[in-house]
């Protein structure tokens, strides 16, 4: 039955986009091209615009500057009904006062779609998100979970060329979730549906995004892969943005021979990859490519720093170890296995870097 | 959750004095008019007589169909004045939008009753606007000719009923509502009829239902146009005329009791289950937008005409208070304040009665209103729902109907002490406005109790506080706003309150307001110091109804800050 829904695949193409509500720059020249088919997120956190420029793609809110183009047509000037581009809006806003049925069939009857073809493709709709038995009931009968599957029912049915998911997960609760987010992403597989995701939660955005544009302060930061934007953020706050990270703000400097990075403290770490001139920089690494041990006579050298243990967190499969280095605090992380020995608030520890994981960004 | 077991006999007590008041003064005297109106009058059996009898009445007949119709045309007028009004405020941004809010609460600080006469001196045969159209078009429109009169008066004051509903309906509907149906294809007069108006409907039904049960219910305003061919006035009419052992009035009573259930019913089944009041966080209501210039100049046309004809109750009523003789003429002839002098050398009486009476009412009212709402939402007392379902109850009982029932049950109940029946003192017009009014006061204690988080209570009884301290020192203040905005809205509508009072007075020197302004407008030498007396009436009501508003503005504040706790603690 699912057969009966084939949306075509297109992408969606931003030039320039800016946008302001009143006089408050909302968006800030915002260029993107998102392929046809692909799971796209905009990744952010609250205020970063993400759901503005959401909202602008479906033709929502104050008219933007710059050209939103759909499958290359430009639909900048459209208005939200003749764009095609189907939204799954954070609060479902399903319709109480229609039946399930009635809400998906909606947008099939304003496209005049004679009776039978409504009724064949509302219940391959239904069927596809697995609420058929459902149909006669109200929104207010749903759980929560129903409910957003009947909005992304009600959303598909009409074959949108774009899919537009406005935090729809953020009304779950967290065992939900993930099943849910493993369900839109299914069906968009199986759909080859070209989706735009927005999400403050960068776990939903790694699990399911093919790309992700990385937003705050109503400018782009990054665009990636979740893996390259993790393991090569561009900025500091990416950096900080997607997992924890440390951030130590120093000079690049020439020692014995060897690049070093130094901060003001004096604290030193060798450096494997420099890939910038000698200066000011910042060196990012995650608290797992340190690791961590009682300190021992003759440590110092190399990569080791010496360190005492400020604070520690049991999280399950890890404990993560916040130690005083010089002035800085770093962020340790330690598996955790039963009787594995662990170390005390004030224990003085050796921590050794991976030198090869440090990043080095311009300050 | 709350359990009673370690508790007192405090609430118990009081959900039992709370219960005996209702029985005798509301469930008795009710009971009392049904039980008479099945009772043959000679014999005493029950039986179906009366009513064969009040229908085989050509005039009986003529006086339902007539007060079917005008309820139902009241319908119809305000929802013509009202609807566009709502829409207006609700889709445009709009400078009118603040005009078209003090419409909503201009008509209501006037009694209908009151502003009757001068409408007839307005759009009256003879009145300004008739002659004017005479004079200038040759033709006259009979706004006020028979039930018109009635229609358009009754339509003029309760539309912001439906003004007031329906807009906070439209104001409710989320915005994705509307942008989920947009993005599926739907704009304009679709998108209007498939989502906007069902969304709206409730609403509109809640308001319109309303309306046709103050108008059909309404006594006052037939009377003082001298139509009596309607239900209300009919019973009234009976009873002082033949006594109150005359059947047809209770005949009456049960009629406008049964259609004041049926409309309740319509606007209960209207809202049930439909809670559209669909604003998350973040939504907002519907899309505003801007106005082409043509579109505003029609808008403030409309606003504007509507404003007119909204104001010219009050507009008459101050010229005919301050006018020497105004008969057949655009305006009085000539200006006085000697109206105002007769009615403060001879009628302070009726000021002073009132200020009693209705401040008594509202004291009542606000006392058991917070007791049952305490009992109510704050107590694990079995049955104690039915507390409030009474005390609702008497939002369907007309004022004709009480005043009818107190007269039959207690004219037989000698008070001690001064040696009178209970039925003719003046404390019963107390207890009846205090009954009628107790649906308003309750809902404003009841909203401002639920504003108190039951933690709070808690954290008070943590610390030592017993439940009476904990009610005292922490629950009162804090439903002080809602108290005080229940006394307020008491006290305006019982200062005005006709239907119950007219059958009530019984003598000249117990006599309030709005009896005074009825008695002065029966002769056409009385109404020029009875419209100063329904200006005096304006006043006091619009003082009441200010500070009402500003009452309810600051507990908005406070709410605010009692949800941020709430949410504090759910975090």
């Amino acid at each position: 039955m699912s057969g009966d829904i084939r949306p075509d695949a297109v992408g969606v193409t931003l030039e320039d986009v800016g946008l302001a509500f009143g006089n408050t720059a909302v968006l800030k020249g915002i260029n993107l091209k998102i392929e046809a088919g692909e799971f796209f997120t905009f990744l952010g956190p609250s205020g970063s615009g993400k759901s503005t420029l959401l909202r602008a793609i479906a033709g929502f809110g104050p008219e933007p500057s710059g050209r939103i183009l759909i499958g290359g047509d430009d639909v900048t000037r459209l208005p939200p009904w003749k764009r095609n581009v189907g939204m799954v809006f954070q609060s479902y806003a399903l319709w109480p006062h229609m039946t399930v049925r009635k809400n998906v069939a909606f947008g099939l009857e304003e496209r005049r779609l004679a009776a039978d073809e409504i009724k064949q493709r509302v219940a391959a709709a239904l069927d596809l998100v697995g609420l058929t038995e459902f149909a006669a009931r109200r929104p207010a009968q749903l759980s929560g979970g129903q409910q957003q599957r009947v909005a992304l029912a009600r959303t598909i049915v009409v074959e949108p060329r774009v899919l537009l998911l406005d935090e729809p997960l953020s009304n779950l609760d967290a065992n939900l979730r993930i099943q849910m987010r493993r369900d839109i992403l299914a069906l968009q597989r199986k759909l080859k549906l070209t989706t735009i995701f927005v999400t403050h939660d960068q776990e939903e955005a790694n699990t399911t995004s093919d790309r992700i544009a990385v937003l705050d302060d109503g400018v782009i930061q990054q665009v990636g892969s979740p893996m390259a934007l993790y393991d090569n953020p561009a900025n500091r706050f990416v950096a900080a943005f997607l997992g924890t990270a440390n951030l130590l703000d120093g000079r690049i400097e020439r020692a014995g021979g060897k690049s070093v990075f130094r901060t003001g403290d004096g604290t030193q770490i060798p450096l494997a990859v420099v890939d910038r001139a000698d200066g000011p920089a910042t060196a990012i690494f995650r608290p797992q490519d340190l690791s961590i041990r009682a300190a021992r006579e003759g440590d110092g050298a190399g990569a080791a720093l010496a360190g005492v243990v400020q604070s520690r967190e049991f999280l399950g499969h890890l404990i993560r170890y916040a130690v005083a280095v010089g002035s800085h605090v770093i962020l340790v992380d330690d598996t955790h296995q039963a009787g594995r020995p662990t170390f005390a608030e004030g224990d003085k520890v050796t921590l050794i870097l991976d030198s090869e994981q440090v990043r080095l960004l311009p300050s | 959750m709350k359990s009673l077991s370690q508790s007192h006999w405090g609430p118990g007590a009081l959900a039992v004095c709370l219960s005996l008041f209702l029985v005798v003064f509301l469930l008795v005297p009710v009971a009392k008019v049904i039980y008479v109106a099945f009772q043959h009058p000679n014999t005493g059996a029950l039986t179906l007589i009366n009513f064969f009898d009040f229908f085989n009445n050509s005039l009986f007949r003529e006086s339902f169909l007539n007060s079917v119709y005008v309820a139902g045309m009241a319908v119809l007028v305000s929802s013509l004045i009202a609807v566009p009004l709502a829409y207006f405020t609700t889709r445009f941004t709009f400078g009118g939008a603040v005009l078209i809010q003090t419409l909503g609460i201009v008509p209501l600080i006037m009694p209908p009753f009151v502003g009757a006469v001068a409408m007839l001196l307005l759009f009256g045969e003879n009145g300004s606007v008739n002659l004017l159209l005479n004079d200038w078009f040759g033709f006259t429109v009979p706004f006020m000719k028979g039930l018109n009169g009635v229609v358009l008066v009754e339509s003029i004051h309760y539309f912001p009923f439906i003004l007031i509903n329906l807009s906070a309906a439209l104001l409710n509907i989320d915005r994705a509502m509307e942008e989920s149906a947009q993005n599926l294809g739907a704009s304009g007069t679709r998108l209007f009829c498939r989502i906007v108006f069902p969304l709206a409907m409730p609403g509109y039904v809640a308001g319109a239902s309303l309306v046709f049960l103050k108008v059909f219910d309404d006594l006052g305003t037939p009377l003082l146009l001298n139509i009596n061919n309607m239900l209300a006035p009919q019973a009234y009419l009976r009873i002082t005329t033949i006594g109150i052992g005359d059947p047809m009035g209770y005949v009456i009573s049960v009629i406008l009791v049964a259609f004041s259930l049926f409309s309740l019913w319509v606007s209960f089944l209207a809202l049930k289950g439909k809670d559209y009041a669909t604003v998350q966080k973040g939504g907002g209501g519907l899309m505003k937008r801007d106005l082409r210039k043509w579109e505003k100049v029609g808008c403030y046309a409309v606003v504007i005409l509507i404003l007119v004809m909204v104001l010219s109750p009050h507009i008459g009523l101050a010229l005919l208070s301050f006018g020497t003789v105004w008969s057949f003429s655009v305006l009085p002839d000539a200006f006085t304040i000697a109206h105002y002098e007769n009615v403060f050398r001879t009628a302070t009486q009726y000021i002073s009665n009132t200020l009693l009476y209705a401040g008594l009412a509202a004291l009542i009212d606000v006392a058991f209103g917070t007791a049952i709402a305490y009992v109510v939402w704050r107590t694990g007392l079995p049955g104690r729902q039915w507390l409030d379902y009474i005390a609702m109850g008497a939002v369907a009982i007309p004022g004709v109907v009480l005043g009818i029932g107190y007269l039959r049950t207690f004219i037989e109940f000698q008070v001690p002490i001064i040696d009178k029946p209970l039925a003719t003192w003046w404390v019963i017009i107390v207890v009846a406005l205090a009954i009628r009014r107790l649906p308003y006061a309750l809902r404003a204690c009841v909203a401002g109790l639920q504003q108190v988080s039951i933690m709070l209570e808690e954290a008070a009884e943590n610390l030592g506080a017993t439940k009476s301290r904990t009610v005292w020192r922490v629950v009162v203040p804090l439903m002080s706003g809602g108290i005080l905005a229940g006394f307020v809205t008491s006290f305006a509508t019982a200062a005005v309150e006709l239907s119950a009072t007219i059958m009530l007075v019984s003598q000249q020197s117990d006599a309030p307001l709005a009896f005074g302004i009825y008695e002065f407008m029966q002769s056409a030498a009385g109404r020029g110091p009875g419209a100063a007396l329904g200006i005096v009436a304006v006043i006091i009501v619009g003082i009441a109804t200010y500070v009402s508003h500003t009452v309810i503005e600051s507990g908005e504040r406070k709410r605010q800050a009692g949800a941020a706790v709430a949410a504090a603690a759910g975090a």
